[in-house]
């Protein structure tokens, strides 16, 4: 590891030219939707940063969040990246494994104490003492909190570690919680999405290392990058205004690019930056490809209700409420009604003719 | 045993049924009751507002009769009904509203408030809150037989007078009769050319009919109290004597909520459908009408319009019947603006004229009524109901206005074609 | 609760208690209604009750020369409002959904932004309902506490609805969540108060129909 020299010393050593570098920090400036007046300003922070330590911990996870880091844009950048943060701990990517692989994580906490950045994807279980997911013997509980104990900060990276993902779908048979269910003495930052935008990622990581903590939304999302929803920004917005919705997948208005409201599209409730940074190096996102935002970066997207219903309609069983309803309602009333029926006839019954001496109170 | 609260509240409970208790779950306040009310439109005053006026019975139905409305009672959300209610309530109920029914035509969700008034009355009757001048009416209308205490000989006198005037006799208990016919004591005392005519009418047409000694009198004070026990003796009292003679119909004078008391709740009020038909004079005339029995002279030229009374037209059911007889006797008839079933209240019927109390109030009221006169401005002022026609005149005489009132069955004996009678009459009405 | 959850628990749990309560307490009210029942007609008729019942029903919506000229504003206000709430309930494609859901069958919609200009017509109208009931005597002497808070349920839900359309001010979860939380307080309160009318009001009518129809009036 060579923690001790700057991004700028280290990206010098990589034959990395400084326009180029300076490329790189005004992409990232517009990423984080800043005037281009501050690229300079992260230019300069970066090229002062020591290379911190970075220890990346997978628990319950189908790494596709580490999938997705991979194909961030500008990919000789980001081997630089990978360089300027010292990744010394990464089960996909690292080199070696085994006990060799624990030990310099143990290294790492020991020698980077209250330094490092832990990154965390997937979510960690906890039910049965934690049995369904464990490494070297520990369970991932009890990696997390020895690791994050001596971190500088987390950062939840995919929808499992932010929000616990779809492990946590019901019925969540291992106690599946996000990091945020667990530590709660260490500055969090969570980066969902299932998996997260790729440049979302390195962005976030780049704000952090530039700025600092981030700005987080109530659900401790950077809100330069999800402070918006898919809707507010999604190029299919004058459709839903107007009205214009697709039916089916191959319907007319599918094919013309209308609205996918009515087929469960989630955007109005999804906070993320799809619809402008888009997949694929700005390819394409979900909605362009007509299929319904399906809300990956929300907490319980999974149990939501169905990804194909639309947002306005109820999530449960209201069949079955009708048919209780009517019959206790019809019961309920018969009751009642017999009752009131009932004590009217009495009434009727008990009847005593007015007469015209019965006009007039007794004085 | 004499009038108590808990006689009323359980009066009201009796009443309640299916359309009282739609009615009151549909109420949505919106105040549009009140424009149809003449009381409310000629005084400004928000407490006529018809919808107001039945708030007794809707306590007693939300308090016994709907399980929230209980569950809030229980739980001191809201005030149950109390005597002191039904004593504040009484001059809305009696005073300012002759149940004319002009409310229920024009109420969105389709209240009956007519109705619930009339239902709500028979619970201030018991609990000792009616009028003074009602209690008076149907004392005397159960003991003597009339509520202005017209008495058989005082029928006889005027019946003489009639028979000599028109030279025509008038049949008495005689079984077999197609007709029995019924007599307001209004008419009786203070319009008896009504008897003349149709004296004249029905021997014009061929039609036997007769009076009843037994019972003669149309008027029911126990509808206009509110008190159907009180009203099935008066009604029980007619039927038994149609019975008697076995007649095919009774006729139902020029008068308003007899017709409604005979007509319509009759059979009710004494639990069985009736042997004979009822019809209004007006049905009749109609009738003998239409088969070209009635025979013209000549016709009445001066400007006339045509009141409906309440009870006879938009609450009883004949209202093209008086356009097709005037069509018949008058070259100008012009019918005044609403018009028809939703004509306004004369302002004294439903046991107002019979409440001294209320006189200034129908007073004012009547300026509706002036109102109308005003817009189709008549030669002359036709109607079928005798309290009208007095009460007309008593409002056209407070704001001095000179337009006479007809009868409409008058009016037509009058033009009668007759070459049989020479009939000298003083009748200063007629020109 | 994070804002995700409260969405989740309004599309979820509310929306069932809310329905169940709304239909059954509806069911009961007709009931406790149509079993006080109704003594049989022992006169002798002129016209049908039936025909008269089914002639009111609709006749009645048509306000007659003289009331219309008496009380213009709350006719007219009044049935913009009505008007505006069917089109933006039962029109607007996000809520036909919703009823496809409840009936098994859904319908065409309007355009999306002519239900955000009803809306607009309808927000309004309901204010001037609201200034004439806080100003007529008649009314005042009328209303109750009641009448005020239908008056907040019925509006709550135009109100959230469109702010939730155009995106004003919180989170989407949150909009859409109190939007949908609005209208569920709205039909719990469906049994309890005068909201009844929207379905008693077709038994009421009747009834007044049926009455006029057998003396041979059309009321």
């Amino acid at each position: 590891m060579q923690a001790d020299i700057t991004i700028g010393e280290a990206l010098r050593e990589q034959g990395i030219s400084r326009r180029s570098f300076l490329k790189f920090c005004a992409t990232s400036a517009t990423l984080m939707a800043l005037p281009p007046t501050m690229a300079p300003v992260i230019a300069a922070t970066l090229e002062k940063k020591r290379r911190p330590s970075v220890v990346w911990l997978s628990f319950q996870e189908c790494t596709g969040c580490a999938e997705s880091i991979t194909r961030s844009d500008s990919s000789t950048l980001e081997d630089l990246i990978f360089n300027v943060i010292s990744l010394d701990y990464q089960h996909t990517l690292q080199a070696c494994a085994g006990h060799f692989a624990e030990h310099i994580r143990e290294q790492v906490i020991e020698q980077q104490d209250g330094k490092f950045i832990l990154i965390v994807d997937g979510s960690i279980p906890v039910k049965d003492g934690g049995v369904y997911s464990t490494i070297a013997g520990m369970t991932n509980e009890q990696i997390l909190k020895e690791t994050a104990q001596h971190a500088a900060a987390i950062v939840a990276v995919g929808t499992c570690a932010a929000y616990g993902g779809i492990p946590k779908a019901d019925p969540n048979p291992t106690g599946a919680v996000a990091v945020a269910d667990l530590i709660h003495d260490k500055p969090i930052v969570n980066v969902p999405g299932c998996p997260p935008i790729p440049n979302v990622i390195t962005g976030v990581l780049v704000q952090y290392l530039t700025f600092g903590l981030p700005e987080l939304d109530p659900l401790g999302r950077p809100k330069a990058f999800y402070g918006q929803s898919i809707h507010d920004r999604c190029y299919r917005r004058p459709f839903y205004n107007k009205g214009l919705f697709a039916d089916s997948f191959d319907d007319e208005g599918a094919k013309q690019g209308w609205c996918l409201y009515k087929l469960g599209c989630k955007g109005p409730t999804t906070y993320n930056a799809c619809a402008t940074e888009k997949w694929n190096f700005g390819t394409s996102f979900p909605i362009q490809s007509g299929h319904p935002c399906l809300g990956c970066s929300e907490p319980d997207f999974w149990d939501a209700g169905s990804f194909y219903s639309a947002l306005s309609t109820p999530t449960d069983n209201i069949g079955e409420t009708i048919i209780y309803a009517a019959g206790a309602g019809v019961l309920a009333g018969a009751v009642l009604g017999g009752v009131h029926h009932a004590r009217k006839k009495s009434a009727q019954r008990h009847h005593q003719p007015v007469g015209i001496d019965d006009l007039e109170k007794e004085s | 045993m004499s009038a108590s609260f808990e006689r009323g509240y359980q009066a009201l409970k009796e009443q309640i049924d299916a359309p009282i208790a739609a009615f009151l779950s549909s109420c949505v306040h919106c105040g549009m009751c009140a424009e149809a009310c003449l009381f409310y439109t000629e005084t400004g005053d928000p407490k006529f507002t018809p919808i107001h006026k039945v708030e007794p019975l809707r306590k007693v139905w939300h308090q016994e009769y709907s399980f929230w409305g209980k569950l809030a009672r229980a739980l001191g959300l809201s005030k149950p009904l109390t005597d002191a209610d039904l004593c504040e309530w009484e001059t809305l109920v009696y005073d300012s509203c002759t149940l004319c029914g002009r409310c229920s035509m024009v109420c969105p969700v389709g209240n009956d408030i007519a109705y619930m008034i009339r239902k709500t009355r028979e619970g201030m009757a018991a609990a000792g809150h009616a009028p003074a001048g009602l209690i008076g009416a149907s004392r005397r209308a159960v003991t003597i037989g009339s509520p202005m205490g017209v008495k058989l000989p005082a029928l006889q006198a005027q019946i003489r007078h009639m028979e000599q005037e028109y030279g025509l006799k008038i049949p008495l208990d005689v079984e077999g009769a197609e007709y029995m016919c019924l007599l307001s004591s209004m008419e009786i005392m203070n319009f008896p050319e009504y008897l003349g005519s149709i004296a004249k009418i029905f021997q014009h047409a061929g039609v036997s009919w007769t009076l009843s000694t037994q019972a003669f009198e149309a008027t029911n004070s126990g509808i206009q109290i509110g008190v159907s026990d009180i009203a099935a003796i008066l009604v029980q009292c007619i039927v038994d004597a149609a019975e008697k003679l076995k007649v095919k119909a009774v006729i139902s004078p020029e008068c308003g909520h007899a017709y409604m008391a005979i007509r319509w709740e009759g059979p009710n009020l004494i639990g069985r459908p009736f042997g004979f038909r009822v019809l209004h004079i007006l049905e009749v005339l109609e009738q003998l009408r239409e088969q070209g029995k009635l025979n013209i002279k000549d016709r009445e030229v001066r400007k006339l319009t045509y009141h409906d009374p309440c009870q006879v037209g938009r609450r009883g059911g004949v209202l093209e019947q008086p356009r097709q007889l005037l069509d018949m006797v008058a070259e100008n008839f012009v019918d005044m603006p609403e018009a028809g079933k939703m004509n306004w209240c004369c302002g004294a019927g439903g046991g107002v004229s019979t409440n001294e109390r209320a006189d200034e109030l129908r007073l004012t009221a009547f300026k509706r009524k002036k109102a109308q006169l005003e817009a189709v401005a008549p030669d002359a002022l036709v109607s079928a109901c005798s309290n009208c026609r007095i009460y007309l005149e008593d409002g056209l005489e407070e704001y001095h206005m000179d337009i006479p009132l007809l009868s409409l069955t008058e009016t037509i004996a009058n033009h009668l074609a007759d070459e049989k009678l020479e009939v000298i009459h003083h009748d200063p009405h007629l020109q | 609760m994070t804002d995700v959850e409260f969405l989740l628990w309004v599309r979820g749990p509310a929306f069932n208690a809310a329905l169940f309560i709304m239909l059954a307490g509806m069911l009961v009210r007709i009931m406790e209604i149509l079993l006080l029942g109704r003594k049989p007609n022992l006169a002798a008729a002129r016209g049908s009750a039936a025909a008269g019942g089914l002639h009111t029903l609709w006749r009645r919506s048509i306000p007659d020369k003289d009331s219309f000229q008496r009380s213009t504003l709350v006719i007219v206000a009044g049935y913009l409002f009505h008007i505006g709430l069917f089109v933006t309930i039962f029109l607007f494609v996000p809520h036909i959904l919703v009823f496809e859901r409840l009936l098994g069958f859904g319908w065409a919609g309007l355009p999306s932004t002519l239900i955000d200009a009803v809306a607009v017509i309808t927000v309004l109208a309901l204010l001037v309902v609201l200034i004439h009931r806080l100003t007529s005597p008649v009314l005042r002497l009328l209303s109750t506490t009641s009448d005020y808070l239908v008056w907040a349920l019925t509006f709550l839900p135009l109100l959230t609805g469109w702010i939730a359309f155009n995106r004003v001010g919180l989170s989407g979860p949150m909009l859409t969540g109190l939007h949908i939380l609005s209208v569920e307080l709205l039909m719990l309160a469906f049994p309890f108060t005068k909201l009844s009318h929207a379905f008693t009001l077709l038994m009421a009518r009747w009834y007044n129909g049926a009455i006029a129809g057998y003396k041979g009036v059309k009321s």
